[in-house]
């Protein structure tokens, strides 16, 4: 019976958390079509396969097809889903799904290119069919509106959101007459020298230095507001007397003003903080879907209909350079008696 | 050498989106018209490229006719010229849209009697967001593809490319032999202003407009609608350095200090 098959992703070995809500997600459409699902495996060495397949089993996976090729230890992206596009030509699968992840995102754009199939991609639900186009959902605007679609095609070809289903195991694993160990089949592509032009010819790992804007409990982020690169020295300290990092708007990082790695929305960093404090920021949508995860938002703006005051829990209206210096004296006093 | 860039016309849209009527579209009555800021890092690491080694650079979009604004913008900060594949605005999935690319492209190739050493996009379109339209466009031409880079180096004696990709932690670096595609996200340059001058000239860069067939769509947008927002009143701490003491106790209640 055809199939229901999911690509998952791992590092060295260890499944992401996007794969297992993919999983999850696809598991879901199994269902719907009565069809059993199944993992595709890729770049792992047969120990590391066989590890991952049986990870795989408790999110309801049915079988995992291993894909080997002495070429395909790195990554690159072509040989991978060519290796995918033949396997789908062969076992002629329902669907292929992917986490919606940069690599996912690739990887699902080459098996499409590979079978002429369009790719659905970053959808948060699936109303998936025997037969005719799918009903489902996706984001568009990095996540800032839902579009209903509709897809066609043979195979259908999708991605996942990150963080749009939460990774589940399946309820309630058939325990009886099930074999303890997952079914991991090999499968074998066909690759030729052009296949492997784009790969990965070395890696460089990034220094780091302090919280990273992703992980931060408290961030403070500033923008066009906070008016030069300088006037940032104080949204870093008073980052540093919070515990956390310091981020910023698309002006600031176009004024020159903080490195692109510091801007949170649609096209920079997504973040999730406990409190996020916006400072001298407007609160442009493609901004504010960046904080959509954080707890609470506080915003200091000295405009009183900035919008950003409709999306905060807190706000403070007036001038940050006048008002934040003086936040930073009151919390060293207080860290002062505190350690006292 | 050659570069082609391609970018794509999109509403500008402010604090947040009106929806038509219909549910359908976003109301752009009172709304400028952009690109993604990833297109806008597209076209400046094109005229970089061309500034370094020389050679021409183009500009294609596919969209109504108004997208010649986008054109025109591109053309202002130093692109030489523009390319409209022409639609009646609606929307193209993203299968349609690089088969019309790809044959525009090798059109264009014919005309000039070269490649176009170095395609760029960027890594998604910033209202459909399919992340797709350069990958199947370098698959079409065989040719090869690096996505999502925010560093280029262009090696023209040797006729490759290094290109980096950062990931978790740090960077994959990529080297192809050209001619390639490549699909950039924002950091990679800050993008430069037109100057005044530029804003002249680009008047008088041609524009050369070709109306591609429309395909039967895969992918068929039905409806768009907003997701639930953040809801509940914004308490107002105070005003100016008054609200000082306001903001500690908050800071305090919430566990921050
Ligand atoms: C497709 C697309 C993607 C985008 N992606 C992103 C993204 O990832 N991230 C992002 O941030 N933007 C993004 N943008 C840009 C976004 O639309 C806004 O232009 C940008 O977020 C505005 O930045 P800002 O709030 O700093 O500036 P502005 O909108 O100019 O706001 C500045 C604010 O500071 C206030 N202010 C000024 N001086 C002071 C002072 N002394 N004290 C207190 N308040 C002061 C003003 O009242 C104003 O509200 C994107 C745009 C598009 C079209
Ligand atoms: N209508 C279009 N015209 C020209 N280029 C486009 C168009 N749509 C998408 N692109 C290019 O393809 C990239 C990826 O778009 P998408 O696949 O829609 O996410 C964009 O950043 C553009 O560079």
């Amino acid at each position: 019976m055809s199939a229901v098959l999911g690509l998952v992703e791992h590092d060295q070995g260890k499944l992401n958390e996007a794969s297992l809500e993919m999983l999850t997600l696809a598991r879901g459409v199994a269902q719907a079509l009565n069809a059993p699902l199944e993992a595709v495996i890729i770049g792992a060495e047969e120990a590391q396969a066989r590890a991952l397949a049986d990870a795989l089993r408790p999110y309801g996976v049915a079988k995992a097809y291993w894909v080997r090729h002495e070429a395909l230890r790195d990554y690159a992206p072509l040989a991978w889903a060519k290796g995918v596009a033949q396997l789908v030509q062969q076992r002629q699968p329902k669907a292929v799904l992917a986490a919606g992840t940069d690599r996912g995102h690739e990887l699902i754009a080459h098996v499409g290119a590979q079978l002429g199939v369009v790719a659905a991609t970053n959808c948060v639900e699936v109303r998936a069919q025997a037969n005719g186009p799918w009903a489902l959902t996706r984001l568009r605007w990095g996540g800032s509106l839902l579009e209903d679609a509709e897809l066609k095609g043979e195979p259908k070809l999708l991605t996942v959101a990150p963080h749009a289903v939460a990774a589940e195991p399946a309820p309630s694993p058939a325990t009886e007459g099930v074999e303890l160990e997952l079914e991991l089949e090999a499968f074998t592509p066909e690759l030729s020298d052009s296949d492997l032009v784009v790969r990965v010819v070395e890696r460089v790992q990034a220094e780091r230095k302090g919280v990273p804007l992703t992980e931060a409990k408290v961030v403070v982020g500033g923008g066009r507001g906070v008016g030069s690169a300088e006037g940032f020295k104080m949204l870093e300290e008073l980052a540093a007397l919070l515990g956390g990092a310091v981020g910023c708007s698309r002006v600031a990082t176009n004024n020159g003003w903080r490195p692109h790695t510091d801007q949170i929305g649609q096209t920079g960093v997504q973040i999730a903080p406990d409190l996020y404090i916006a400072c001298g920021i407007s609160g442009a949508i493609q901004h504010m879907v960046g904080v959509k995860g954080a707890k609470r938002i506080l915003a200091i703006n000295k405009d009183p209909e900035a919008p950003i005051f409709q999306r905060a829990d807190y706000g403070v209206i007036g001038d940050l350079h006048e008002i934040v210096p003086k936040l930073i004296e009151e919390i060293k006093k207080i860290k002062a008696g505190q350690a006292g | 050498m050659n570069v082609l860039v391609c970018i794509k016309r999109v509403p500008d849209t402010g604090a947040r989106f009106e929806l038509t009527p219909d549910g359908r579209d976003i109301d752009t009555r009172n709304l400028e018209f952009t690109i993604s800021p990833h297109e806008e890092c597209a076209v400046e690491e094109a005229i970089r490229l061309i500034e370094r080694h020389g050679g021409g650079s183009t500009v294609l979009t596919l969209g109504p006719e108004a997208a010649t604004e986008q054109l025109r913008e591109a053309l202002a900060k130093g692109i030489d010229r523009g390319v409209l594949l022409e639609t009646d605005g609606s929307e193209w999935d993203p299968v349609a849209t690089a088969q019309a690319i790809v044959e525009a492209v090798k059109g264009l190739e014919a005309a000039q009697g070269a490649p176009f050493d170095v395609l760029l996009f960027g890594n998604e379109s910033a209202d459909a967001g399919h992340y797709q339209t350069g990958v199947r466009v370098a698959d079409a031409l065989g040719r090869p593809c690096v996505a999502g880079i925010k560093a280029l180096e262009v090696d023209v004696q040797d006729g490759t490319a290094t290109a980096k990709r950062e990931i978790p932690g740090g960077w994959e670096v990529y080297r192809v032999p050209l001619p390639a595609v490549f699909t950039v996200k924002e950091g990679i340059n800050v993008p430069r202003h037109p100057s005044l001058r530029g804003i002249m000239t680009a008047k008088k860069k041609a524009i050369q407009r070709l109306q591609p067939p429309k395909p039967e769509m895969q992918l068929v947008k039905t409806r768009l609608r907003k997701p639930p927002e953040r809801t509940g009143e914004c308490e107002i701490l105070g005003e100016g350095v008054e609200a000082v003491p306001k903001i500690v106790e908050k800071l305090k209640e919430l566990g921050v200090i």
